[in-house]
């Protein structure tokens, strides 16, 4: 039992390595504030762009959300890692984790605000527009306000995977969490420095599976 | 532009690789299969479980789907492969990958089925077993089969991400398709086999995506 804690929970090894996963958490912290963001924005602009008439407009969005939702997103990651440089494009780890990730995550996304927008009555448009309003100023005003509260489990639930997605940084050497872990891992012959990185990871994303499972309950009741 | 056809679409560095590829692909196909087969029965046997309503029992499941819903798989896959050789066991890459992986997808349909099972009427309930069917008469052929159909669609969008997450096992060293495709790439110094491989990707994916969008629109009330 002793020999268990000396090597899952060893207090000395965390007590060292413990600057290095705080950097892996931040740098976690920092890809998640730029890819559940643009993710976000990038989403809501495919979502708007994929207004009923317009055919081929719609087409090349229903196209670009079906892929994305189709490509696992490591395969896009290491595509564009190791593929851009042959452009001559010289992409650092970074960048390519934040364009790999938003693109798989926006489509997730696109498709949560569509299915949002949809579900609004054409009749609070019909009289938004009656009032006045224009086009963008409803959207903005009438229908996103209502949709969003319908929206909600669904949005927090891909911002739950976008987070943990980021982990997949860790394949092309970036220093995050989990890169982090394995490094200390490796440094210290030490299995406490993977158990410390799943605590970590499990304190914050906990409270956020908790508020999901709730929201989803209280939606499916209401139907 | 001829450099990307060179770089990207070079069907003469593809072909070199071809046969390592498809052993790649039928890995990944394998890993699929195990994952969804075991994931979807045990998720189901757990919301069962959790159904006879034993306090201790259940809050074990639940405290298991948080932990599962919480952390990256690629997370637990590190742990079961580098973490538990300190416990003195060794288990082999794909071993881990379908471990996690089909643990992953049980926490994610116990979740949603129990939601499924807690929205389907009492009355129907009352009215399997008052026909005289037995507990489990009345889950398979009545009770399941509409929690399912409640849920169909974000199980579907759980099946189809977990058949993507197959890809994670490159990392624990299983050569299956992205592995495979990685390392043509690096001894060719060429992206074409990451495009083959992409194609293959899309080849599974897109049909089950497809599939998943049909039911989606067949769900939503419009």
């Amino acid at each position: 039992m002793n020999e268990f804690a000396a090597t899952f929970f060893n207090l000395e090894i965390l007590e060292r390595v413990w600057p290095l996963l705080l950097h892996g958490l931040t740098m976690t912290a920092f890809l998640s504030l730029m890819i559940v963001p643009m993710g976000l924005a990038v989403g809501l602009l495919v979502a708007l762009l994929q207004s009923p008439r317009a055919g081929l407009r719609r087409w090349a969005m229903v196209a670009y959300v079906d892929l994305f939702r189709a490509y696992p997103p490591l395969v896009l990651l290491i595509y564009v890692y190791y593929g851009l440089p042959f452009f001559g494009i010289n992409t650092d780890a970074f960048w390519s984790v934040v364009l790999a990730l938003t693109l798989n995550t926006s489509a997730y996304f696109a498709e949560v605000f569509r299915a949002g927008i949809k579900g609004i009555p054409s009749g609070q448009i019909q009289a938004a527009r009656a009032t006045g309003l224009g086009g963008g100023q409803t959207m903005l005003y009438i229908v996103l306000p209502q949709a969003v509260r319908n929206m909600l489990p669904d949005l927090l639930s891909n911002m739950l995977e976008s987070i943990k997605l980021t982990s997949l940084a860790s394949v092309v050497t970036l220093p995050e969490l989990l890169r982090a872990a394995r490094l200390a891992q490796g440094n210290s012959l030490n299995a406490t420095p993977l158990i410390a990185a799943a605590l970590l990871y499990l304190a914050f994303l906990w409270p956020l599976v908790r508020l999901t499972t709730r929201l989803e309950r209280r939606m499916l009741a209401a139907r | 532009m001829d450099t990307f056809a060179e770089n990207f679409l070079n069907l003469d560095v593809v072909g070199d690789y071809v046969p390592d590829l498809l052993a790649g692909m039928w890995i990944t196909l394998k890993l699929a299969g195990i994952i969804l087969f075991f994931g979807l029965a045990s998720g189901t046997a757990l919301a069962l479980v959790r159904m006879v309503r034993l306090r201790l029992l259940n809050l074990v499941i639940l405290v298991f789907v948080d932990v599962a819903r919480a952390l990256p798989p690629l997370m637990l896959m590190v742990v079961a492969y580098f973490g538990l050789p300190y416990l003195g066991l060794r288990l082999n890459g794909f071993a881990v990958a379908c471990i996690v992986l089909a643990a992953v997808l049980a926490a994610f349909t116990e979740e949603l089925l129990w939601a499924g099972l807690s929205t389907v009427a009492v009355g129907q309930y009352e009215a399997a077993r008052s026909t005289g069917l037995t507990f489990l008469q009345m889950m398979g052929s009545v009770i399941l089969p509409q929690a399912f159909r409640l849920v169909q669609a974000p199980l579907l969008s759980r099946i189809i991400a977990t058949t993507k997450n197959t890809a994670l096992a490159s990392v624990v060293a299983v050569p299956e398709l992205l592995s495979q495709a990685n390392t043509a790439q690096g001894y060719s110094g060429n992206a074409s086999p990451l495009t083959a491989a992409s194609l293959g990707y899309l080849a599974i994916m897109l049909p089950m995506v497809i599939v998943a969008r049909h039911y989606e629109r067949r769900q939503r009330p419009e």
